[in-house]
């Protein structure tokens, strides 16, 4: 099949220059959009308010689909109850799941506990949640790995904040709009988390890889002590997050560290909670917000 | 040759007497559908790997395909952008890349007029599997390492489900063009 005739103007010179100005539109659209790229590139949170803006008009009808979308999958678990042992049986099988990484987490506590009792002047403060939303959207087709969150700035969110799961950690808080705030998963390639094994504090850094794995690096390089099963929770090193939240349980041992599954499934946690960032729950000045640096004395 | 029934009562497109098509519908409905496209796929769930295929931009290559007409050359600079707002990528990429896209189109289409299923598909496959590796490329700038697997996933989808979005890019090109407006 041959393209339409009317790519031909013939002598109408209204057609001509609606032809022509249409090309240098699309090759000033192409510049602007390499301009706008390079931007982007040079300061990544440059359109943040825009992204803000156009979030926050998406966000009706997003969590009208979330909410359906949690409903089905309600559904369908219950259905799926039924095929196999009734629904009692689903929910059993969760309860289980939550509670051995609440074991997970309480060992790590324990622990937590006992080295605070050694330093024993360590001002320690039950952290309040900020607020309880619902992911209502990712980026499902960029390499990065966003999601968007239903509360924003009104709700008391602010950019830094852990977001998590009663399931364990699902990322951090990067953007914030009147409504809706980006959270960067800790599946994301650029998503890096300090965290220790639950039973002895190994420390080690697990970074996203984007596949849904994370690759755990030890901190301390020597023989391996990890093993598959092992699970890691947030070290508070950093002062973003706060120590003792499930991040992810070790799934096969490499040479430097291991390749872990994370423990918070996003496509399965339908309510996250947004905690305040732990260093500032606890009264001391805020890191990820680090006044300049003391200007440099001049040289003679 | 036997004709499937069609998919709306054949008299709706029929020219007919009093009924015409609606001018807003006739211009919004491409512009809205690739919009939708780039956007409610996002909202289906809440992925931990790049797995799904770039629909906006899969749904603007099927439109130019469809109906080679009802978009300007320029229509990646204002669909880019709206796509740009909610894909995760740096703001910019997807002007960048879908301006290109419909300039590479025209130009193409100017030297090789012939087309068919087939050179349409492949046409839309290559689009798309550079699109996706671009994108890697712009996206994933300073990250140590991106997993394959997901990517090689997403551009298989995206050559597998390409004939079904232009299949959707047809039906609502027919949604377009149904005469229910009653001239008086």
């Amino acid at each position: 099949m041959a393209p339409p005739s009317n790519r031909r103007t013939g002598f109408s010179k209204r057609a001509q220059y609606t032809n022509f100005f249409g090309y240098i539109a699309a090759i000033a659209g192409a510049l602007l959009g390499g301009a706008l790229l390079i931007v982007s590139f040079v300061d990544p949170t440059a359109f943040s308010g825009l992204r803000g803006i156009a979030s926050d008009g998406a966000r009706p009808m997003a969590t009208a689909t979330a909410t359906v979308r949690s409903e089905g999958s309600g559904l369908f678990s219950t259905i799926g109850g039924y095929f196999t042992r009734g629904s009692r049986v689903a929910r059993l099988e969760r309860e289980a799941e939550i509670n051995r990484v609440r074991l997970a987490e309480a060992a790590a506590l324990a622990d937590e506990n006992r080295r605070l009792k050694a330093l024993m002047n360590m001002p320690v403060e039950g952290v309040a949640q900020v607020a309880k939303a619902q992911l209502i959207a990712s980026t499902g087709s960029s390499p990065r790995r966003f999601a968007t969150l239903s509360a924003g700035s009104s709700a008391g969110v602010a950019t830094g904040m852990p977001v998590r799961s009663p399931l364990g950690l699902v990322g951090r808080v990067l953007e914030v709009s009147r409504g809706t705030s980006r959270v960067l998963l800790i599946t994301d390639s650029e998503s890096v988390v300090p965290v220790r094994r639950s039973t002895d504090g190994i420390f080690a850094t697990a970074r996203g890889v984007g596949d849904g794995t994370m690759r755990l690096e030890l901190v301390s390089l020597g023989i391996n002590p990890l093993k598959p099963g092992d699970i890691f929770v947030t070290s508070g090193s950093g002062g973003l997050y706060r120590p003792g939240i499930a991040v992810a349980v070790v799934m096969a041992v490499t040479r430097d560290g291991a390749v872990a599954r994370v423990l918070s499934d996003p496509a399965s946690s339908e309510f996250v909670a947004v905690d305040p960032v732990y260093i500032a729950a606890l009264g001391m000045p805020d890191a990820s917000v680090s006044a300049p640096p003391p200007p440099v004395p001049a040289k003679q | 040759m036997a004709s499937r029934p069609p998919l709306f009562p054949q008299r709706r497109y029929r020219k007919e007497i009093n009924r015409s098509h609606s001018p807003v519908l006739a211009n919004v409905m491409p512009w809205l559908s690739i919009m939708l496209a780039s956007v409610v796929p996002q909202w289906l769930s809440i992925f931990s790997a790049p797995v799904l295929p770039p629909f906006g931009y899969l749904m603007l290559v099927a439109w130019r395909q469809v109906r080679p007409g009802v978009l300007p050359v320029w229509a990646g600079l204002p669909l880019g952008l709206f796509d740009d707002l909610y894909s995760g990528m740096p703001l910019g990429s997807g002007i960048l890349l879908w301006s290109i896209t419909l300039i590479a189109m025209e130009m193409l289409e100017a030297t090789y007029p012939w087309r068919g299923v087939v050179v349409d598909w492949l046409a839309g496959s290559v689009l798309a599997a550079g699109y996706i590796l671009i994108g890697c490329l712009v996206g994933g700038h300073g990250a140590p390492a991106i997993a394959v697997t997901p990517v090689l996933f997403q551009i298989a989808a995206s050559i597998l489900l390409f004939p079904l979005v232009g299949r959707f890019a047809a039906w609502c090109d027919r949604l377009r063009l149904i005469r229910f407006r009653s001239i008086r």
